[in-house]
Protein backbone atom coordinates (compact mmCIF):
# COMPACT_ATOMS: atom_id res chain seq x y z
CA UNK A 1 0.00 0.00 0.00
CA UNK A 2 2.93 1.93 0.49
CA UNK A 3 3.97 2.07 -2.69
CA UNK A 4 0.90 2.86 -4.13
CA UNK A 5 1.15 6.53 -2.42
CA UNK A 6 3.55 8.84 -4.59
CA UNK A 7 1.69 9.01 -7.35
CA UNK A 8 -1.96 9.12 -4.61
CA UNK A 9 0.03 11.95 -3.08
CA UNK A 10 0.88 13.72 -6.68
CA UNK A 11 -3.14 13.86 -7.34
CA UNK A 12 -4.16 14.96 -3.86
CA UNK A 13 -1.17 17.98 -4.38
CA UNK A 14 -2.31 18.92 -7.88
CA UNK A 15 -6.16 18.71 -6.23
CA UNK A 16 -5.21 21.65 -3.76
CA UNK A 17 -3.61 23.37 -6.56
CA UNK A 18 -6.46 23.55 -8.62
CA UNK A 19 -8.69 24.55 -5.87
CA UNK A 20 -6.04 27.34 -5.57
CA UNK A 21 -6.59 28.64 -9.20
CA UNK A 22 -10.00 27.89 -9.32
CA UNK A 23 -10.51 30.40 -6.02
CA UNK A 24 -7.98 32.30 -7.95
CA UNK A 25 -10.49 33.47 -10.29
CA UNK A 26 -13.57 33.11 -8.80
CA UNK A 27 -15.93 36.39 -9.48
CA UNK A 28 -15.69 39.18 -6.36
CA UNK A 29 -18.08 41.89 -6.04
CA UNK A 30 -15.70 44.74 -6.57
CA UNK A 31 -16.01 45.67 -3.06
CA UNK A 32 -14.78 42.53 -1.90
CA UNK A 33 -11.71 41.94 -4.37
CA UNK A 34 -9.36 43.87 -2.44
CA UNK A 35 -10.00 40.92 0.36
CA UNK A 36 -9.32 38.13 -1.66
CA UNK A 37 -6.05 36.10 -0.33
CA UNK A 38 -3.22 34.97 -2.75
CA UNK A 39 -3.89 31.60 -2.44
CA UNK A 40 -1.57 30.26 -5.21
CA UNK A 41 1.47 31.09 -3.09
CA UNK A 42 -0.59 30.28 0.10
CA UNK A 43 -0.43 26.12 -0.81
CA UNK A 44 2.88 26.44 -2.53
CA UNK A 45 4.36 27.29 1.03
CA UNK A 46 2.52 25.07 2.96
CA UNK A 47 3.85 22.01 0.53
CA UNK A 48 7.35 23.34 0.47
CA UNK A 49 6.93 23.94 4.58
CA UNK A 50 5.86 20.33 4.80
CA UNK A 51 6.72 18.40 2.01
CA UNK A 52 10.14 19.88 0.38
CA UNK A 53 11.06 16.63 -1.24
CA UNK A 54 8.11 16.65 -3.18
CA UNK A 55 6.61 20.18 -3.56
CA UNK A 56 9.55 22.10 -5.45
CA UNK A 57 10.26 25.14 -7.44
CA UNK A 58 9.93 23.04 -10.52
CA UNK A 59 6.02 22.83 -9.43
CA UNK A 60 5.67 26.20 -7.94
CA UNK A 61 6.94 27.38 -11.51
CA UNK A 62 4.08 25.39 -13.57
CA UNK A 63 1.72 26.63 -11.00
CA UNK A 64 3.03 29.97 -11.23
CA UNK A 65 2.53 29.75 -15.31
CA UNK A 66 -1.11 28.50 -14.75
CA UNK A 67 -1.82 31.60 -13.10
CA UNK A 68 -0.27 33.51 -15.70
CA UNK A 69 -2.81 31.81 -18.13
CA UNK A 70 -5.78 32.34 -15.92
CA UNK A 71 -5.32 35.98 -15.34
CA UNK A 72 -3.21 37.61 -18.69
CA UNK A 73 -0.72 38.84 -17.37
CA UNK A 74 2.89 38.61 -19.39
CA UNK A 75 3.69 34.86 -19.74
CA UNK A 76 6.61 34.18 -16.50
CA UNK A 77 5.62 36.77 -14.02
CA UNK A 78 3.65 35.06 -11.61
CA UNK A 79 5.78 32.06 -12.39
CA UNK A 80 9.02 34.40 -11.45
CA UNK A 81 6.97 35.30 -8.12
CA UNK A 82 5.61 31.84 -7.61
CA UNK A 83 9.59 30.18 -7.75
CA UNK A 84 10.51 32.75 -5.20
CA UNK A 85 8.05 32.04 -2.40
CA UNK A 86 8.78 28.30 -3.00
CA UNK A 87 12.97 28.60 -2.77
CA UNK A 88 12.17 31.11 0.44
CA UNK A 89 10.14 28.47 2.01
CA UNK A 90 12.19 25.70 1.09
CA UNK A 91 15.09 27.45 2.40
CA UNK A 92 13.56 28.20 5.96
CA UNK A 93 11.26 25.18 6.06
CA UNK A 94 13.53 23.32 9.10
CA UNK A 95 12.81 26.66 11.07
CA UNK A 96 9.40 27.66 10.16
CA UNK A 97 7.80 24.17 10.68
CA UNK A 98 8.47 24.42 14.77
CA UNK A 99 7.25 28.01 15.12
CA UNK A 100 4.30 28.84 17.01
CA UNK A 101 1.45 30.03 14.87
CA UNK A 102 1.81 33.87 15.17
CA UNK A 103 5.67 33.45 13.90
CA UNK A 104 4.19 31.48 11.37
CA UNK A 105 1.83 33.91 10.25
CA UNK A 106 4.71 36.51 10.14
CA UNK A 107 7.49 34.45 8.13
CA UNK A 108 3.95 33.89 5.10
CA UNK A 109 3.55 37.86 5.81
CA UNK A 110 7.08 38.43 4.64
CA UNK A 111 7.19 36.09 2.17
CA UNK A 112 3.80 37.01 0.32
CA UNK A 113 5.03 40.68 0.73
CA UNK A 114 8.12 39.35 -1.65
CA UNK A 115 5.51 37.81 -4.01
CA UNK A 116 3.40 40.81 -4.28
CA UNK A 117 6.84 43.08 -4.95
CA UNK A 118 7.96 41.25 -7.61
CA UNK A 119 4.46 41.60 -9.31
CA UNK A 120 4.57 45.59 -8.51
CA UNK A 121 7.74 45.69 -9.74
CA UNK A 122 7.41 43.54 -13.08
CA UNK A 123 3.57 45.62 -13.18
CA UNK A 124 5.74 49.15 -12.70
CA UNK A 125 8.07 48.31 -15.55
CA UNK A 126 5.21 47.92 -18.15
CA UNK A 127 3.63 50.68 -16.60
CA UNK A 128 0.72 49.27 -14.36
CA UNK A 129 0.79 51.57 -11.22
CA UNK A 130 -2.66 51.59 -10.00
CA UNK A 131 -4.25 50.92 -6.54
CA UNK A 132 -1.84 50.14 -3.69
CA UNK A 133 -5.24 48.84 -1.31
CA UNK A 134 -5.58 46.50 -4.44
CA UNK A 135 -2.00 45.30 -3.89
CA UNK A 136 -1.01 45.10 -0.28
CA UNK A 137 -4.01 43.97 1.82
CA UNK A 138 -4.22 40.09 0.12
CA UNK A 139 -0.88 40.49 1.56
CA UNK A 140 -2.19 41.21 5.02
CA UNK A 141 -5.09 38.93 4.55
CA UNK A 142 -3.14 36.09 3.59
CA UNK A 143 -0.99 36.58 6.46
CA UNK A 144 -4.25 36.68 8.82
CA UNK A 145 -5.73 33.66 6.90
CA UNK A 146 -2.57 31.54 7.22
CA UNK A 147 -3.75 29.48 10.38
CA UNK A 148 -6.96 28.34 8.94
CA UNK A 149 -5.70 27.36 5.52
CA UNK A 150 -2.42 25.15 7.44
CA UNK A 151 -5.25 23.46 9.84
CA UNK A 152 -7.10 22.54 6.80
CA UNK A 153 -4.01 21.33 4.47
CA UNK A 154 -2.69 19.68 7.04
CA UNK A 155 -6.42 17.49 7.87
CA UNK A 156 -6.12 16.92 3.98
CA UNK A 157 -2.32 15.75 4.36
CA UNK A 158 -3.50 13.88 7.09
CA UNK A 159 -6.78 12.39 5.76
CA UNK A 160 -5.16 11.03 2.28
CA UNK A 161 -1.76 10.43 3.75
CA UNK A 162 0.01 12.62 1.38
CA UNK A 163 3.67 11.49 2.18
CA UNK B 1 13.19 10.35 8.41
CA UNK B 2 13.50 12.60 5.44
CA UNK B 3 16.17 11.09 4.36
CA UNK B 4 14.74 8.02 4.04
CA UNK B 5 11.61 9.73 2.15
CA UNK B 6 14.05 11.51 -0.05
CA UNK B 7 15.42 8.61 -1.43
CA UNK B 8 12.46 6.86 -2.30
CA UNK B 9 10.69 10.03 -3.60
CA UNK B 10 10.31 10.35 -7.47
CA UNK B 11 11.60 12.04 -10.17
CA UNK B 12 8.08 14.40 -11.21
CA UNK B 13 8.65 16.44 -8.19
CA UNK B 14 11.88 18.00 -6.95
CA UNK B 15 14.01 15.38 -4.83
CA UNK B 16 16.20 17.80 -3.08
CA UNK B 17 14.56 20.90 -1.62
CA UNK B 18 16.18 24.24 -2.41
CA UNK B 19 18.15 23.34 -5.53
CA UNK B 20 20.10 27.03 -6.04
CA UNK B 21 20.97 26.07 -9.43
CA UNK B 22 17.78 24.72 -10.38
CA UNK B 23 15.75 27.93 -9.08
CA UNK B 24 18.29 30.04 -10.64
CA UNK B 25 17.44 28.42 -13.89
CA UNK B 26 13.79 29.14 -13.66
CA UNK B 27 14.32 32.49 -12.40
CA UNK B 28 16.18 33.13 -15.61
CA UNK B 29 13.40 31.17 -17.82
CA UNK B 30 11.09 33.04 -16.16
CA UNK B 31 12.55 36.58 -16.75
CA UNK B 32 13.25 35.35 -20.43
CA UNK B 33 9.67 34.43 -20.80
CA UNK B 34 8.13 37.60 -19.65
CA UNK B 35 10.64 39.82 -21.67
CA UNK B 36 10.02 37.58 -25.14
CA UNK B 37 6.39 38.03 -24.13
CA UNK B 38 6.59 41.70 -23.47
CA UNK B 39 8.50 42.24 -27.07
CA UNK B 40 7.33 39.76 -29.38
CA UNK B 41 4.10 37.81 -30.20
CA UNK B 42 6.24 34.76 -30.85
CA UNK B 43 4.54 32.79 -27.40
CA UNK B 44 1.32 32.40 -28.97
CA UNK B 45 1.80 28.59 -29.25
CA UNK B 46 2.48 28.31 -25.66
CA UNK B 47 -0.29 31.21 -24.51
CA UNK B 48 -2.81 28.96 -26.83
CA UNK B 49 -1.54 25.89 -24.91
CA UNK B 50 -1.61 26.73 -21.40
CA UNK B 51 -5.00 28.40 -22.08
CA UNK B 52 -6.73 24.81 -23.13
CA UNK B 53 -5.21 23.67 -20.25
CA UNK B 54 -6.51 26.43 -17.67
CA UNK B 55 -10.24 25.96 -19.65
CA UNK B 56 -11.43 23.78 -17.19
CA UNK B 57 -10.44 25.86 -14.46
CA UNK B 58 -12.47 28.85 -16.53
CA UNK B 59 -15.40 26.22 -16.66
CA UNK B 60 -15.79 25.21 -12.99
CA UNK B 61 -16.40 28.60 -12.18
CA UNK B 62 -18.65 29.32 -14.58
CA UNK B 63 -20.75 26.33 -13.31
CA UNK B 64 -23.06 27.99 -10.21
CA UNK B 65 -23.77 31.02 -12.64
CA UNK B 66 -24.83 28.77 -15.75
CA UNK B 67 -27.14 26.57 -12.99
CA UNK B 68 -28.22 30.19 -11.75
CA UNK B 69 -29.11 30.71 -15.43
CA UNK B 70 -30.82 27.59 -16.20
CA UNK B 71 -32.88 27.52 -13.35
CA UNK B 72 -34.05 31.34 -13.88
CA UNK B 73 -35.23 29.76 -17.56
CA UNK B 74 -36.86 26.78 -15.86
CA UNK B 75 -38.54 28.17 -12.87
CA UNK B 76 -39.58 31.30 -14.85
CA UNK B 77 -43.51 31.73 -14.28
CA UNK B 78 -46.19 32.20 -16.84
CA UNK B 79 -46.81 35.74 -15.47
CA UNK B 80 -43.65 36.75 -16.27
CA UNK B 81 -43.15 35.76 -19.42
CA UNK B 82 -45.94 37.02 -20.77
CA UNK B 83 -45.26 40.41 -19.23
CA UNK B 84 -41.76 40.38 -21.01
CA UNK B 85 -43.32 39.38 -24.04
CA UNK B 86 -45.41 42.61 -24.02
CA UNK B 87 -42.61 44.78 -23.20
CA UNK B 88 -40.29 43.40 -25.73
CA UNK B 89 -43.07 43.53 -28.38
CA UNK B 90 -43.63 47.27 -27.91
CA UNK B 91 -40.19 47.46 -27.89
CA UNK B 92 -39.77 45.89 -31.54
CA UNK B 93 -42.85 48.35 -32.44
CA UNK B 94 -40.78 51.40 -31.34
CA UNK B 95 -37.65 50.38 -32.83
CA UNK B 96 -39.26 49.46 -36.43
CA UNK B 97 -40.44 52.61 -36.35
CA UNK B 98 -37.63 54.34 -36.46
CA UNK B 99 -35.50 51.47 -38.37
CA UNK B 100 -38.07 52.88 -41.60
CA UNK B 101 -36.96 55.91 -40.90
CA UNK B 102 -33.43 54.48 -40.67
CA UNK B 103 -33.78 52.90 -44.34
CA UNK B 104 -35.27 56.35 -46.05
CA UNK B 105 -32.12 58.04 -44.64
CA UNK B 106 -29.34 55.20 -45.06
CA UNK B 107 -30.80 55.31 -49.15
CA UNK B 108 -30.13 59.35 -48.91
CA UNK B 109 -27.31 59.03 -47.43
CA UNK B 110 -25.77 56.59 -49.78
CA UNK B 111 -27.17 58.76 -53.16
CA UNK B 112 -25.74 61.73 -51.49
CA UNK B 113 -22.12 59.69 -50.77
CA UNK B 114 -22.49 58.63 -54.44
CA UNK B 115 -22.69 62.33 -55.63
CA UNK B 116 -19.94 63.12 -54.03
CA UNK B 117 -18.01 60.38 -54.94
CA UNK B 118 -17.35 58.90 -51.65
CA UNK B 119 -16.95 55.46 -50.52
CA UNK B 120 -20.30 54.03 -48.98
CA UNK B 121 -19.92 53.09 -45.17
CA UNK B 122 -21.21 49.48 -45.03
CA UNK B 123 -22.43 47.73 -41.94
CA UNK B 124 -19.84 45.32 -40.73
CA UNK B 125 -20.77 41.54 -39.88
CA UNK B 126 -21.58 40.93 -36.01
CA UNK B 127 -21.71 38.25 -33.57
CA UNK B 128 -22.20 37.46 -29.85
CA UNK B 129 -20.03 35.95 -27.67
CA UNK B 130 -20.49 35.36 -23.98
CA UNK B 131 -18.17 36.45 -21.16
CA UNK B 132 -16.47 33.39 -19.26
CA UNK B 133 -14.24 35.05 -16.82
CA UNK B 134 -13.40 38.79 -16.33
CA UNK B 135 -12.25 41.19 -13.28
CA UNK B 136 -8.82 38.47 -13.82
CA UNK B 137 -6.27 40.56 -12.21
CA UNK B 138 -7.60 43.90 -10.45
CA UNK B 139 -4.83 45.70 -12.35
CA UNK B 140 -5.69 44.99 -16.25
CA UNK B 141 -9.21 45.67 -17.26
CA UNK B 142 -9.21 42.02 -19.56
CA UNK B 143 -12.44 39.69 -19.38
CA UNK B 144 -12.55 36.10 -21.57
CA UNK B 145 -14.74 35.64 -24.62
CA UNK B 146 -15.47 31.83 -25.26
CA UNK B 147 -15.30 32.62 -29.04
CA UNK B 148 -11.77 32.02 -30.44
CA UNK B 149 -9.46 32.01 -33.63
CA UNK B 150 -11.74 28.98 -34.59
CA UNK B 151 -14.86 31.35 -34.81
CA UNK B 152 -12.58 33.86 -37.24
CA UNK B 153 -11.71 35.88 -34.24
CA UNK B 154 -8.51 37.86 -34.56
CA UNK B 155 -6.20 40.02 -32.89
CA UNK B 156 -7.14 43.58 -32.63
CA UNK B 157 -10.69 43.01 -33.20
CA UNK B 158 -13.54 45.67 -32.28
CA UNK B 159 -15.65 44.04 -29.09
CA UNK B 160 -19.33 46.06 -28.97
CA UNK B 161 -21.69 45.66 -26.58
CA UNK B 162 -25.80 46.86 -27.86
CA UNK B 163 -24.63 50.56 -25.88
CA UNK B 164 -20.96 51.27 -27.63
CA UNK B 165 -17.63 49.96 -27.56
CA UNK B 166 -16.30 47.51 -25.37
CA UNK B 167 -12.42 46.91 -26.45
CA UNK B 168 -10.52 45.08 -28.68
CA UNK B 169 -9.29 41.13 -29.21
CA UNK B 170 -5.77 40.68 -27.09
CA UNK B 171 -5.24 37.40 -28.22
CA UNK B 172 -7.44 35.50 -29.94
CA UNK B 173 -7.19 31.17 -29.06
CA UNK B 174 -8.29 28.27 -30.44
CA UNK B 175 -11.34 28.43 -28.20
CA UNK B 176 -11.20 32.06 -26.33
CA UNK B 177 -10.09 34.96 -26.40
CA UNK B 178 -8.59 37.80 -24.26
CA UNK B 179 -10.32 41.14 -24.91
CA UNK B 180 -9.07 45.00 -23.60
CA UNK B 181 -11.23 46.99 -22.40
CA UNK B 182 -10.91 50.42 -23.57
CA UNK B 183 -10.74 51.53 -19.70
CA UNK B 184 -7.75 49.75 -19.16
CA UNK B 185 -5.00 52.37 -18.27
CA UNK B 186 -2.54 50.89 -21.49
CA UNK B 187 -5.98 51.59 -23.78
CA UNK B 188 -6.33 54.83 -25.99
CA UNK B 189 -9.21 55.01 -28.49
CA UNK B 190 -9.64 57.91 -31.26
CA UNK B 191 -12.85 59.58 -30.32
CA UNK B 192 -15.01 62.46 -31.92
CA UNK B 193 -17.12 64.90 -30.16
CA UNK B 194 -20.52 63.93 -31.88
CA UNK B 195 -22.54 67.62 -31.53
CA UNK B 196 -18.89 69.47 -32.37
CA UNK B 197 -16.86 66.94 -34.42
CA UNK B 198 -13.79 67.60 -32.10
CA UNK B 199 -10.92 65.12 -32.77
CA UNK B 200 -9.05 63.95 -29.43
CA UNK B 201 -8.05 60.30 -27.27
CA UNK B 202 -10.15 59.05 -24.84
CA UNK B 203 -7.77 56.99 -22.33
CA UNK B 204 -8.52 54.13 -19.78
CA UNK B 205 -8.38 55.46 -16.54
CA UNK B 206 -8.76 51.83 -14.55
CA UNK B 207 -12.25 52.89 -13.23
CA UNK B 208 -15.17 50.67 -15.13
CA UNK B 209 -17.16 52.94 -15.64
CA UNK B 210 -15.05 56.25 -16.36
CA UNK B 211 -11.94 57.66 -19.39
CA UNK B 212 -9.96 60.37 -19.03
CA UNK B 213 -9.76 62.97 -21.87
CA UNK B 214 -6.30 64.15 -21.15
CA UNK B 215 -5.84 66.42 -24.26
CA UNK B 216 -8.83 68.76 -24.40
CA UNK B 217 -7.70 72.65 -24.49
CA UNK B 218 -8.86 75.03 -22.11
CA UNK B 219 -10.93 76.90 -24.81
CA UNK B 220 -12.55 73.64 -26.66
CA UNK B 221 -16.54 73.30 -27.15
CA UNK B 222 -17.64 71.03 -24.48
CA UNK B 223 -20.71 70.39 -22.33
CA UNK B 224 -21.17 67.46 -19.90
CA UNK B 225 -23.63 65.16 -21.83
CA UNK B 226 -21.42 65.40 -25.16
CA UNK B 227 -22.05 62.28 -26.93
CA UNK B 228 -17.69 60.70 -27.77
CA UNK B 229 -18.25 57.98 -30.86
CA UNK B 230 -15.76 56.55 -32.57
CA UNK B 231 -13.62 58.55 -34.91
CA UNK B 232 -12.31 55.47 -36.69
CA UNK B 233 -8.95 57.73 -37.55
CA UNK B 234 -6.80 55.00 -35.80
CA UNK B 235 -7.68 52.07 -37.91
CA UNK B 236 -8.68 49.90 -35.03
CA UNK B 237 -12.23 50.46 -34.21
CA UNK B 238 -14.91 51.17 -36.46
CA UNK B 239 -16.36 54.88 -37.03
CA UNK B 240 -19.46 55.84 -35.72
CA UNK B 241 -19.95 54.08 -32.42
CA UNK B 242 -20.69 55.31 -29.54
CA UNK B 243 -17.39 55.22 -26.69
CA UNK B 244 -18.74 57.47 -24.19
CA UNK B 245 -20.72 60.93 -22.80
CA UNK B 246 -18.88 63.58 -21.06
CA UNK B 247 -19.63 63.78 -17.69
CA UNK B 248 -17.37 66.59 -16.19
CA UNK B 249 -15.27 69.72 -17.91
CA UNK B 250 -13.11 71.78 -16.08
CA UNK B 251 -11.60 74.57 -17.18
CA UNK B 252 -7.83 74.54 -15.49
CA UNK B 253 -6.43 77.57 -16.02
CA UNK B 254 -2.51 76.97 -15.09
CA UNK B 255 -2.15 73.79 -17.24
CA UNK B 256 -2.92 73.50 -21.43
CA UNK B 257 -5.35 71.09 -21.04
CA UNK B 258 -8.75 70.58 -19.42
CA UNK B 259 -9.72 67.90 -16.74
CA UNK B 260 -12.22 66.31 -18.67
CA UNK B 261 -13.96 62.58 -17.82
CA UNK B 262 -16.68 60.64 -19.48
CA UNK B 263 -18.58 57.87 -18.72
CA UNK B 264 -18.38 54.88 -21.18
CA UNK B 265 -21.20 54.09 -23.10
CA UNK B 266 -20.87 50.30 -22.77
CA UNK B 267 -21.78 48.56 -19.58
CA UNK B 268 -18.49 47.07 -18.81
CA UNK B 269 -18.75 46.02 -15.15
CA UNK B 270 -22.53 44.36 -16.09
CA UNK B 271 -23.71 42.24 -18.58
CA UNK B 272 -22.38 38.87 -19.96
CA UNK B 273 -22.98 39.42 -23.87
CA UNK B 274 -21.01 41.25 -26.13
CA UNK B 275 -20.35 41.63 -29.95
CA UNK B 276 -17.48 40.98 -32.13
CA UNK B 277 -17.60 42.82 -35.28
CA UNK B 278 -16.00 41.81 -38.22
CA UNK B 279 -15.49 45.02 -40.51
CA UNK B 280 -16.73 44.64 -44.18
CA UNK B 281 -14.93 43.92 -47.28
CA UNK B 282 -13.24 47.06 -48.65
CA UNK B 283 -15.68 48.54 -51.59
CA UNK B 284 -14.16 49.93 -54.16
CA UNK B 285 -16.63 52.30 -55.83
CA UNK B 286 -20.69 52.64 -54.34
CA UNK B 287 -22.69 49.86 -54.82
CA UNK B 288 -26.16 47.98 -53.55
CA UNK B 289 -25.46 47.49 -49.91
CA UNK B 290 -26.36 44.24 -49.07
CA UNK B 291 -26.54 43.39 -45.07
CA UNK B 292 -25.31 40.02 -43.55
CA UNK B 293 -23.56 39.25 -47.16
CA UNK B 294 -20.90 36.84 -47.19
CA UNK B 295 -17.96 36.57 -44.05
CA UNK B 296 -15.99 39.33 -44.44
CA UNK B 297 -12.53 38.53 -45.00
CA UNK B 298 -9.97 38.90 -42.10
CA UNK B 299 -7.37 41.38 -42.19
CA UNK B 300 -4.71 40.17 -39.90
CA UNK B 301 -3.06 43.41 -38.23
CA UNK B 302 -0.28 43.31 -35.98
CA UNK B 303 -1.01 42.35 -32.03
CA UNK B 304 0.09 46.00 -30.57
CA UNK B 305 -2.08 46.82 -27.58
CA UNK B 306 -1.50 50.34 -27.70
CA UNK B 307 -3.29 52.16 -30.85
CA UNK B 308 -1.87 55.75 -29.46
CA UNK B 309 -0.67 57.47 -32.48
Amino acid sequence: MRDLSPPRSAWIIAVTYLAALILTIWPLPHWAEIFRPIWVPMVTVYWCLWLPHRVGVITAFIAGLLVDALTGTLLGEHALAVVLVAWTALWLHLQVRVFPWWQQCFVVLCIMLLYSFVLFWVDGMLGYTVGAALRWTPVVISALLWPWVQQLLTRVQHRYQVS
Amino acid sequence: MAVIRRRRSPQLFSSRPAGALRTLLLIAVSIMLMVYDHQSSGLQRIHATLATLVYPVQAAVNVPHAFLVWAEDKFTTHVALVQENGTLKERVQIADTQLQQLAALEQENLRLRALLQATARVPGRISMAELMASDLDPFRHLVVINKGSNDNVYNGQTVLDENGIVGQVARADPFQSEVTLITDPSQAIQVEVNRTGLRTLAVGTADLEQLSLPYITNDSDIKSGDLLVASGLGGRYPAGYPVGTITKFERNPTEPFANVTAHTAADLSHGRQVLLYWPPAPMPEVSVVKKDTAPAPLPRKNSGKKKKP
